[in-house]
């Protein structure tokens, strides 16, 4: 198991003949995912890195039986390709895209709530660096290399500390079920609360880290969340301790405006929920190895 | 993107909201103008800078006569105004907005905001006002309305009255406060805003309901669709660096440490100003270099960072995704070539074709520091600082 994509997920690209669908398209197929094609409006009926191109989200479900997209599109096309998706029944949807209107992704998120739970699509990003589950799929642009397949479920704010984390744990024999990025926007598909509760469901995963920043509740949010409803331990890292107030760092939603957002405040709500705070970003993989090691010994003593 | 009370106000006005009678002036005689234009016998010279708080620091000056005005206009043009969000250097004065000063009887707050919880645009008001809305929420925060617009409908008539309602408005005033209401919605809706604040919104003796101070932000992703509000942009107000570095395409933010940093990713680049800040010293900047950064992006951050004079160290970290990190290697050859430091430099690179960037600095003879790691970066570059600030030390003072 690993939470959203495996080897058999079919996955299309939105955004497939261009530039960044064609650099990406070819890393994930050489990864492993099952790619099954991607959408060009006006382009349909061509083929596309030995795969079909479609005109239509709806098309590629019928066709090629999509399931999950990743989307390139340019950000001021990028909403309406993701209810698109949302329409034609995508179970997984997957925006790397930088720069979309707030507003557009708030008229995104009441998009998808028109669907009834079971028929509605999950939204990853936009903004971010995608999903990886090690060795079985990858609906992203990380280097692929740096993950190794195993038991710690991460979830990050931002790609390249998703990165850091993840080569950092490989180094010292530590593996990843799945890593997914939720990205830097204000106003994200999923929350980390959205992803906490799959890695607590999964069998795969034994622990999970959370790598935050500063603005936004969802940190704090998700620190309850853990106390409250999960059983697995939780890592929390939350960068920008040295960010000042009021000023934005980068990600649109960097940014510290009310009581709560600054890394300080969440690393002390995280340490109060009982999450196992990692001090430094040079840590990352060595608290994984810490927490994982204090889990195997509850397991040698409950045997 | 932040824009000027004036230019807020004129934006609200084409909605709907009443304001007082005004105009924009750039000297002391257009100042004089405007109050003869404007009529009345009292007016107040307002300075146009990107803060709130103007009033304490002295940034508008009530006036009962032309000559009055006339002073007025003369001390505050060129000043230099200091409030608690400025910082400490201020920002100078180049506009002023010369406004009709009305009979007040009451003033409130009212504020529109982008609320990240419910993912909503959500209504903040308050039956005090002219003080700024933490204060209130710290003083009384029983005081404050809350409202959250349901994005499909768009605020209703209903709520807006309710707002006015609990404001402690009359009847007559409650019609007024629910068209200032909606339209300050949808201009917050129309323009992408993802801040709009009247404060104070003052009932006035004679029963009119004005917006006396209006602040409103703009999301910086819709602006390539609303060249209305982009065209409002006052690059005076902006760091140059910060204005520099946009052109680069990087994202950069001028901090007050030592160690210059460049970085790829802004998670990572926060990541790496906490590690300095761990490890014993501070960090000059955030700066982003971004995804697909060529050599020559790599040598325009070199730029940025090396204009700030406090920097005594640099620490490339990079850990290529879509970045190649024998671009990177690239542009810090280049830019030791071209730019000639003076300070010391530590160099890690991890990621995609990191062999090949490694192999890049190695042949290039130059005097690099390089580190592999994220811990091992954090000492050496606090290491080059300490040996380059000792006397015996051969780095730049």
């Amino acid at each position: 198991m690993s939470i959203l994509i495996d080897e058999r997920t079919r996955v299309i690209i939105q955004g497939f003949t261009g530039d960044k669908g064609t650099f990406h398209g070819k890393e994930m197929a050489a990864y492993g995912t099952n790619l099954v094609g991607g959408v060009t409006p006006g382009k349909g009926g061509k083929r596309h890195l030995d795969r079909p191109v479609f005109n239509t989200v709806k098309e590629a479900v019928r066709e090629a039986g999509a399931e999950a997209t990743i989307i390139f599109v340019p950000a001021a096309f990028c909403a309406d390709s993701i209810m698109e998706a949302a329409d034609a029944g995508i179970r997984l949807i997957c925006a790397i895209t930088d720069g979309i209107p707030a507003q557009d992704m708030m008229m995104v998120k009441r998009y998808l709530w028109r669907y009834p739970k079971e028929k509605r699509s999950t939204a990853i990003g936009p903004n971010c660096a995608g999903i990886i589950s090690p060795g079985k799929a990858m609906l992203g642009i990380m280097p692929g290399h740096i993950y190794k397949r195993g038991t710690v479920g991460l979830v990050t704010r931002s790609g390249t500390l998703g990165y850091e984390a993840a080569s950092q744990m490989k180094a010292l024999g530590i593996g990843i079920s799945t890593s997914v990025g939720i990205g830097g926007d204000p106003i994200n598909g999923s929350s980390f609360v959205d992803i906490l509760q799959r890695f607590e469901a999964d069998r795969e995963t034994e622990a999970v880290m959370m790598i935050g920043e500063i603005g936004g509740p969802q940190e704090a949010e998700a620190a309850l969340f853990a106390k409250q409803h999960m059983q697995k331990p939780v890592i929390g890292y939350v960068a920008g301790l040295t960010a000042p107030k009021g000023r934005r760092m980068g990600h649109a939603g960097a940014i510290i405006r009310a009581f709560g957002e600054s890394a300080a405040e969440k690393v002390e709500i995280m340490k109060e929920a009982g999450l196992t705070v990692v001090p430094s970003p040079a840590d990352l993989g060595a608290t994984a190895a810490r927490v994982l090691g204090g889990l195997s010994k509850r397991v040698a003593v409950a045997t | 993107m932040d824009i000027h009370e004036y230019q807020a106000k004129e934006l609200l006005a084409g909605f709907g909201v009443a304001i007082p009678r005004g105009g924009v002036a750039y000297s002391p005689e257009q100042a004089v103008y405007r109050a003869s234009e404007i009529g009345g016998a009292r007016w107040a010279v307002k300075a146009q800078i990107h803060s709130g708080a103007r009033g304490k620091a002295g940034g508008i000056k009530l006036c009962s006569n032309e000559d009055e005005v006339r002073q007025a206009a003369k001390g505050l043009l060129g000043k230099r105004l200091v409030t608690h969000q400025t910082g400490p250097d201020g920002r100078t004065v180049h506009r002023l907005y010369i406004e009709a000063a009305v009979p007040i009887e009451r003033e409130m707050y009212i504020g529109f905001v982008l609320d990240r919880k419910s993912e909503r645009v959500m209504i903040v008001a308050s039956g005090q006002g002219g003080i700024e809305i933490e204060e209130i929420s710290e003083r009384s925060p029983d005081a404050i309305i809350r409202s959250v617009v349901e994005p499909a409908v768009g605020l209703t008539a209903f709520q807006a009255r309710e707002i006015a309602f609990a404001l402690g408005l009359d009847s007559a005033q409650v019609t007024r406060a629910v068209t200032t209401l909606l339209g300050c919605y949808r201009a917050f809706r129309d323009l992408d805003a993802t801040m709009v604040e009247i404060n104070p919104l003052v009932a006035t003796t004679d029963g009119q309901l004005l917006a006396l101070d209006c602040k409103m932000t703009f999301d910086d992703n819709a602006l390539f669709r609303r060249p209305n509000v982009s065209e409002l942009r006052d690059y005076a107000e902006e760091d140059p660096r910060e204005s520099q570095a946009a052109e680069y395409g990087i994202s950069y933010v001028a901090l007050d440490g030592e160690i210059g940093c460049i970085v790829n990713g802004a998670g990572l680049a926060m990541g790496t100003m906490d590690l300095i800040k761990h490890a014993g010293s501070s960090p000059a900047n955030f700066l982003d270099v971004g995804g697909g950064a060529s050599p020559e992006k790599v040598c325009n951050a070199f730029r940025l960072v090396l204009a700030d004079p406090k920097v005594r160290a640099v620490l490339v970290n990079i850990f290529a995704g879509i970045n190649r990190c024998d671009w990177v290697a690239q542009g810090v050859v280049n830019a030791v070539k071209e730019l000639k430091p003076g300070v010391p430099l530590v160099v890690r690179l991890a990621g995609t074709n990191v062999e090949e960037g490694r192999k890049i600095l190695k042949d290039s003879g130059l005097e690099l520091v390089t580190a592999d790691t994220l811990t091992e970066a954090a000492e050496k570059v606090v290491a080059v600082l300490k040996a380059s600030s000792s006397p015996a030390g051969n780095g730049k003072p």
